[in-house]
Order: C-alpha cells, then sequence, then structure tokens
C-alpha cells in the first residue's frame, strides 16, 4: 500500500449546500467525499439531512469554488460603504404621515 | 515566521469575539492545535461505534433497535462533519485517517471501555453522550467558525442520544429488582471514566492554557467536569440511581457537589494503550478500513467508466 496508489483512490471532495424549505436561499453545509455527483448527493443526504433538514441539495466539486481573499476584504467591500443613500435610513420624510382609516 | 504583529493582531481578534475562518491568516501552531483537536474529536465519534454497534442485534425490542440504529449512525454523521470541518485547514482526509489507524492520533479513551450489558448503553447514552454535549456546547462557541459550526449540529443531534439512554436507565432502574442492580452496576463501572472524559485537572493540562487563549475551548476541564457533576447527581437522583463516590457531597458554600479523587492513573494507562479494549477497538478500526479498500477503488473505477461512456455518447 504505497502512498501513490491510494492517493489514486481517494474520493474527491464536494462542497454541500443544502436549501432549508421551499424559497428559502441554499446554504453551505459542509463537504463530503465522493467518486461522482451522484454518490456526492446522497452522501450529502445521509451526512447531512438525517433530520429532514433540507428539501434540495446543490454539490459542487471544492476546487471548483472560486472564493475572495480576506485580507482583500476591506478594499473589496470598500465601495458599499460611501453609499449611504442605499438605505432607507438615509432619507427623512415628515414624521405627520398616517395612515387614513 | 509568524511575526509579533501578526499574532498580536490575531489575539485581538480573538479578544473581540471574531470567528477565524479557513482563509483567514491564524498562527501555524493555532492550526496544529486545532488540527489536533478536531481530528481527535472525529476519530472519537467513529470509534464510538463500536461499543454500541456491538448491541444493535441484541436490542430488546424492534423499537430500542431502531433508536440504537440511528444512534450509530448519528456517530458516523459527526464524525464525518468534523473530518469535514478539519479539512478547511488544509489537511488531507486520508493523511487524517491513517495517522489515527497506523500512527499516533489519539481518541477518547472513553471508549476503550466494554460494554458487557445492554445496560451500559443505557448508560452510555445518559453519561457519556451528557459529558460530551457538556463538551461539545462550550466548543459550539469556539474561535474557529467551521469547528463551532460542526458542534453546533452535533449538540442538536446529541441530546437525542442522551434522552433515550436516561429513558432506557430510568425504565430499567424501575424494573425487577435483577434489572435494577444491572442498572447498578453499569453506572459503578461507567462513572469515573466519564468524569476522566473532560481530561486531566487544569493544573496538569498541557494544551488548556493555549486553547482557551485562543478561544478554541472556552471553558477549562475542571469547570466542564463541575458542571457536568452538578447536573448529574440530580438527574441520579430522580430515577433512584447512586454514583459510586462516598465522597459526593453537597456545598452550601460554592452551590456546587464536591467529589472524591478520579483515579487518574488508569485514566493514563488508558491513554497510553493499556485500556481494556484498546488493541481490539484499533484492530477492529483497521479492518473496516482495509476490507473497505476494494469499495473505494471500485466505485472510483466505476465513476471514471461511467463518466468515459458519457463522452463517447455525446
Amino acid at each position: 500500500m504505497t502512498e501513490q496508489t491510494e492517493t489514486k483512490h481517494e474520493w474527491p471532495l464536494w462542497e454541500v449546500f443544502y436549501q432549508p424549505k421551499d424559497g428559502k436561499p441554499f446554504e453551505h453545509a459542509g463537504s463530503v467525499h465522493a467518486p461522482d455527483a451522484e454518490m456526492a448527493l446522497q452522501n450529502a443526504r445521509d451526512t447531512y439531512a438525517r433530520r429532514s433538514e433540507g428539501i434540495a441539495f446543490w454539490v459542487v466539486p471544492s476546487d471548483q469554488i472560486v472564493a475572495s481573499a480576506p485580507e482583500d476584504a476591506g478594499p473589496f467591500f470598500d465601495p458599499a460603504n460611501d453609499k449611504p443613500y442605499r438605505h432607507p435610513q438615509f432619507y427623512s420624510v415628515p414624521r405627520a404621515v398616517k395612515k387614513r382609516k | 515566521m509568524d511575526t509579533q504583529e501578526q499574532l498580536d493582531d490575531f489575539q485581538k481578534r480573538i479578544d473581540a469575539g471574531e470567528k477565524i475562518e479557513p482563509k483567514d491568516w491564524m498562527p501555524e501552531r493555532y492550526r496544529q492545535q486545532l488540527i489536533r483537536m478536531m481530528s481527535q474529536h472525529a476519530h472519537s465519534e467513529i470509534v464510538g461505534m463500536l461499543p454500541e454497534g456491538n448491541w444493535i442485534t441484541r436490542a430488546p425490542s424492534l423499537k430500542r433497535k431502531m433508536v440504537l440504529l440511528a444512534k450509530v449512525q448519528d456517530e458516523a454523521g459527526h464524525g464525518l462533519y468534523l473530518y469535514s470541518a478539519t479539512e478547511t485547514l488544509g489537511v488531507r482526509r486520508q493523511k487524517l485517517v491513517e495517522d489515527y489507524l497506523y500512527g499516533k492520533a489519539k481518541y477518547s479513551s472513553i471508549f476503550n471501555y466494554p460494554t458487557l450489558t445492554y445496560a451500559d448503553i443505557c448508560v452510555i447514552g445518559w453519561l457519556v453522550d451528557g459529558a460530551a454535549i457538556v463538551n461539545q456546547t462550550m466548543l459550539a462557541k469556539s474561535s474557529y467558525g467551521p469547528y463551532s459550526r460542526a458542534n453546533l449540529r452535533i449538540c442538536k443531534e446529541e441530546s437525542f442520544h442522551k434522552k433515550q439512554g436516561y429513558e432506557m436507565l430510568a425504565k430499567m432502574a424501575d424494573g425487577t429488582p435483577e434489572q435494577k442492580k444491572m442498572a447498578q452496576d453499569a453506572v459503578n463501572r461507567w462513572w469515573w471514566p466519564t468524569l476522566m472524559m473532560f481530561g486531566p485537572h487544569d493544573t496538569d493540562s498541557p494544551n488548556s492554557a493555549e486553547l482557551i487563549k485562543w478561544g478554541v475551548k472556552t471553558k477549562t476541564n475542571d469547570e466542564l467536569r463541575r458542571h457536568f457533576v452538578d447536573r448529574t447527581v440530580m438527574e441520579a437522583e430522580a430515577i433512584g440511581i447512586t454514583l459510586p463516590d462516598p465522597d459526593l457531597t453537597y456545598n452550601e458554600e460554592t452551590g456546587h457537589w464536591d467529589f472524591g479523587d478520579i483515579p487518574w492513573d488508569e485514566f493514563w494507562s488508558v491513554v497510553k494503550g493499556d485500556g481494556p479494549m484498546n488493541r481490539e477497538r484499533m484492530k477492529a478500526r483497521r479492518k473496516a478500513y482495509e476490507d473497505g479498500a476494494w469499495v473505494r477503488e471500485a466505485a472510483m473505477e466505476h465513476a471514471r467508466k461511467k463518466k468515459l461512456r458519457e463522452e463517447k455518447a455525446s
């Protein structure tokens, strides 16, 4: 059992996302190892949904995930900071506006 | 090399209660400690299936068989959550498993005790899973994001394990004199090993201070143990079971239960590999891994051929 032959048979890693309920966004659950997509889905169900935690799954080969770098977090999201006018709190309206019954 | 400035910034983040995520900068020692601790936790969940799996065919009713099957399947799931979280630290699953089967990676010493009667299964649920919950609830607040999330998920499922065990033991303790004796005997054998699950006294624990400084752990071994004892004494009383410690007394001043000396010699000998079941457990795990090799290989080969066929067809 050499390192090389064993590595050949190591199942690839998949990231698992589940949808908790109809209409909800998919959430990351964790990862599973599986030889192909079909078995990744089955392993995901057995591992992450033993108590009906989800109604749908996505599995994605882990090496296909592209992520932003944590050290860039500041500059990367910076443009959002100087646009306070995107939030409703930015605006003041007369306090007296009431619904007519 | 980690510079002092990096270390200080890291400590600031920890002290501010921030969670560390896999791609964040972290001290090499933090990473190594997490790999050690998280994989040890994963190995424990996996090896934990053995003492219980032993009783699936002999559970006293269909209901109890189903419960035990579900519980053992959960343990496998917990192991997988934890391996998956450990892999985010840049270490391969296969290496973790091989370090455990052929290297020196450890697992919780509690699983090196035999399950002699069915009452042991009840007591494992009540005491062993009860202690695990105390520990894992604390770890759900851990500074490392993936570890914290894995423990959160585990805690949600673990309370079922504890409750089914406590329910069964309560029934047994309320049964015939023979059943009651069996229940009490199991509690007597598991009580001290369960207290050892929290690890050595704080003064003798080589890693504790560092793990707490980094927020990997948020409470010390002795704090967790005391919390567990306080809770368990009441639960034992409620079902008419006694705990095998003549020194167990309520301390009015502290509001906690004082308990006797833990047999640490036994603890260290089990940790070092001389517990009643150490060799058998490892042998069983190695056999399962080696006998399963062809399945892993065949699945890979099947996937490869299927892909080839699909490519040809298109």
